[in-house]
């Protein structure tokens, strides 16, 4: 018989070892299902190309970090709003919403040269999705509305709103009637940090945006705020925390950081505002968030295992004309153990014979 | 001699700790025998094996002679073995005899049923009217409902687990009453509780459990009070003594304070008004549920006041929140340990700030000095005696007592002008009851003034110097203790005014 005895303090090895322990359980199912289904194809080729060819290669190196910048940056923000108990599931809208708002800015200064357009589409970006998550945020903190419905909801109007803008007031004047705008102009672009690829400032943007999330949560009682509104609303109004600005904070902050993520897929690999912004990124963020454990630290790394799967996915499918879901049920399959792991923190299995 | 229920050599472990530790004793026919003992002490599993719910490692038990070990609680009661809980299990929308016949098998509520109820409230003083419904009635009431209950089983052995903690002395004399009359029809009563002076009142036996081991088997009469907690809790107690009752003026008032619940079973507070001077310990006694979490929350500041109706320092406070509140030099100790006055998974550090004044040493414009925040956990620890591996345990994993030690340790190591505590030893053991009791007597000889919400009677008498009741969200004046105070305090907890 196992049971599970819960500890007196979480333990800081399995927090550590946790994580590996789900790679590991992630790979060997991943290997079994592959066993499985694959006819003809040697599974350890498959396996080579999902997780190490991304690896070897500058182009796929770089386009995984790209996938990995707007993962980073949205779980940021998703992160910090789950820590509160606030659950922000609409961050895809908001991130389409930031990325029109920034998009319309960028195109309203067409062909106008300046360094500081890129930083006004950025701030547009970000308030567009403050705006967004604003609506659930009032809501909720008004009337009582679930916020995850709210937030699920409107990233359906969002992405009609994208489409009827694109075929309204931003749809490029010479373009042939396509739903798309204009190419943005250079100084509308996002400067690139690794020549000839299509790596952008983003990533850098994520990396220093995760450094001050992580200072604001361990070091500043901000942190503390949205942890004990989270896990123990009555012990946060004992400590005169006020849990509607709780609320107003978390929202205010995902929908930002997902607004500003849209933007840079649009002034970034695309370059222009298409149907194709929306890519699930939103959704994604919310499996790295949890693979992060929360961590802004931990976004890091957990955007990159994610945006992995993305291009190893895309490889496999070229490769071994397997289907595109290969990437989901990785991602799927990642995320369950990873939960799964994360009981050994907090308790440890006792083995012993039954009588 | 002939025993009731002869109990030898138990023993229960779980895992390592042995719950009770060959432990032995017996009940004579038509005596009330107490059980003895701090929570942990091992009360409980004695109980449990008694009524079927556990099964012993060892020992064996004899009921009225024969060999005796019930499989289940069912077993027992068709013995003749019943229990009254100390948290009861009774359905708030339906009625008296509605409840007690759900209890009871085979048998249909009728008219005969409804009789045989009023039959026996009459003859062992249970008043009780079985067509009222028990979401009405007071927690005495209910109390008489599960007595009921049992007696209608015929039992020749009754538990009772702690069953003065929620009454009034009227309730508890009353009680008394009845469980005599109880033993002198042969039905002998096994009595659980930590109150010293009432297993006194009315045991003839008792038996002090401790660490799970048999302290001792006596008769309570020929022991001190004092002799009978220091064997329950294994050392001296420290005599309670205010050395410096040296009052000052008024530093806190509470005006005209109403509140309309917003909880659908809250009370509403109406017009409270209180003061309390420097250096003084002022108490509110009073029934649990009788509007105290609603006061509770106004004071900490979680829910505002309107304007004029607390003031502090002659500061007008109904506005400010909690955190506010403390930059004021006010404190506060919620009842609910666990998910309102720590964070049950965080550690103690992390609980410390919970607390914090605006301007605190543990942080600078909102940015947490962890080092400031590790040498308050540990001075806390060290202070008060809070038995934990380190300052990052988690809240949830330290016990009751221990909490409550570092939860008054917290509010005390800011110095407090005024603090406000809400049932400062409940659920707490006798020992460390003794040294939370010792540190409040300690901080109001400094000066420093007290506000004690409790419905532990005795611990309200033994530190206030001015005590008020609170019942149905109605608060007394301060009581007039010269003069039959305990009566009057009394009378005011059941509602009844003269």
């Amino acid at each position: 018989m196992i049971r599970l005895i819960p500890r007196v303090e979480n333990s800081t090895a399995m927090i550590l070892l946790s994580p590996l322990l789900a790679l590991t359980l992630t790979a060997i199912s991943a290997y079994l299902i592959f066993v499985s289904i694959l006819v003809d194809i040697e599974v350890s080729s498959v396996f080579y190309t999902l997780f190490v060819e991304p690896l070897t290669d500058s182009y796929y190196l770089s386009e995984l970090l790209v996938k990995a910048a707007p993962l980073m940056i949205i779980a940021l923000g998703l992160s910090i709003g789950f820590r509160a108990g606030v659950w922000n599931i609409g961050a895809e809208g908001q991130y389409v919403i930031g990325g029109i708002a920034g998009s319309a800015v960028g195109l309203y200064f067409y062909d106008v040269e300046g360094f500081w357009i890129i930083p006004l589409m950025a701030l547009a970006g970000i308030l567009g999705g403050m705006f967004y998550a604003g609506i659930a945020a009032f809501l909720k903190t008004r009337y009582q509305v679930n916020e995850i419905l709210v937030t699920l909801m409107l990233t359906y109007v969002a992405v009609l709103f994208l489409s009827a803008m694109l075929q309204g007031p931003l749809r490029n004047p010479s373009g042939f009637n396509f739903p798309e705008s204009r190419l943005f102009h250079d100084s509308a672009l996002l400067p690139i940090i690794w020549e000839g690829t299509r790596l952008h400032i983003g990533l850098v943007v994520a990396i220093i945006l995760s450094l001050i999330a992580w200072f604001g949560i361990k070091k500043h009682i901000f942190g503390m705020q949205i942890k004990i509104s989270g896990s123990a609303p009555r012990a946060a109004k004992f400590a005169g925390f006020n849990d509607n600005k709780t609320v107003w904070y978390s929202l205010l902050i995902s929908g930002g950081l997902a607004g500003l993520a849209g933007l840079f897929e649009a002034a970034g690999p695309a370059g222009q505002l298409t149907p194709g912004l929306p890519q699930f990124y939103g959704f994604t963020a919310i499996i790295v968030a949890f693979l992060a454990r929360l961590h802004p630290i931990g976004v890091l790394f957990s955007s990159l295992l994610i945006a992995l799967s993305y291009v190893g996915g895309e490889n496999v499918q070229i490769d071994y004309d397997l289907p595109k879901s290969i990437t989901q049920i990785f991602q799927g399959m990642l995320l369950f153990y990873f939960l799964a792991c994360d009981i050994l923190i907090k308790y440890k299995v006792v083995l012993f014979k039954t009588i | 001699m002939n025993y009731q229920l002869q109990i030898n050599n138990i023993t229960k472990s779980y895992g390592d700790l042995k719950a009770n530790d060959d432990v032995s004793l017996n009940i004579k026919p038509s005596s009330i025998h107490a059980l003895l003992g701090e929570n942990g002490a091992g009360k409980s599993t004695l109980v449990k094996v008694i009524y079927g719910s556990l099964l012993p490692d060892r020992g064996e038990m004899k009921w009225l002679g024969k060999s005796y070990s019930p499989k289940n609680p069912f077993d027992a009661r068709e013995q003749g073995i019943a229990m009254v809980f100390q948290h009861f299990s009774l359905f708030e929308s339906l009625t008296v005899e509605e409840n007690i016949v759900l209890g009871l098998d085979g048998v249909r509520l009728d008219e005969n049923f409804t009789e045989k109820i009023i039959k026996y409230s009459k003859q062992y003083g249970l008043d009780i009217n079985p067509h009222q419904v028990v979401g009405d009635l007071s927690v005495g009431a209910r109390q008489r409902v599960e007595i009921i209950r049992c007696l209608m089983q015929n039992p020749k052995l009754l538990i009772m687990d702690e069953p003065t903690s929620v009454l009034t002395p009227q309730e508890v004399s009353d009680l008394f009453i009845t469980l005599r009359k109880l033993a002198d029809d042969g039905c002998s009563i096994l009595y659980i509780s930590h109150k010293l002076e009432e297993v006194r009142q009315i045991c003839s036996e008792a038996t002090i459990l401790r660490g799970g081991k048999l302290v001792e088997n006596c008769i309570p009469q020929e022991h001190t009070q004092q002799e009978l907690a220091e064997m329950m809790i294994g050392k001296k107690l420290i005599q309670l003594a205010r050395s410096n009752i040296n009052s000052g003026e008024d530093i806190f008032s509470i005006n005209n304070l109403s509140r309309k619940s917003d909880d659908m079973f809250g009370v509403d507070l109406k017009s409270i008004s209180l003061s309390v001077m420097k250096g003084s310990i002022v108490g509110i006694a009073g029934v649990a549920g009788n509007g105290q979490d609603e006061l509770m929350e106004l004071l900490i500041g979680e829910i505002t006041s309107p304007p004029g109706t607390l003031s502090f320092k002659g500061n007008d406070i109904g506005n400010l929140n909690s955190h506010q509140r403390r930059e004021l030099s006010m404190f506060f100790i919620p009842e609910e340990r666990l998910g309102h006055g720590a964070v049950p998974d965080m550690g103690l550090n992390e609980n410390m700030l919970l607390s914090r004044p605006q301007k605190s040493e543990m942080t600078s414009y909102g940015v947490i000095d962890w080092q400031n925040v590790e040498t308050l956990t540990q001075k806390v620890i060290s202070d008060f005696d809070v038995q934990t591996f380190s300052t990052k345990m988690l809240a949830k994993s330290l016990s009751g007592g221990n909490l409550q030690k570092f939860m008054v340790g917290r509010e005390l190591i800011q110095n407090p002008e005024l603090l406000i505590v809400a049932q400062p030893t409940w659920g707490v053991d006798a020992g460390s009851a003794n040294n939370i009791h010792q540190a409040l007597i300690a901080l109001a000889d400094q000066g420093s003034a007290i506000l004690i919400i409790s419905q532990d009677l005795d611990e309200i008498l033994s530190l206030c110097e001015q005590i008020h009741v609170l019942s149905e969200g109605s608060l007394s004046t301060a009581v007039d203790m010269t003069n039959k105070g305990l009566e009057k305090i009394s009378q005011l907890m059941v509602g009844s005014e003269d």
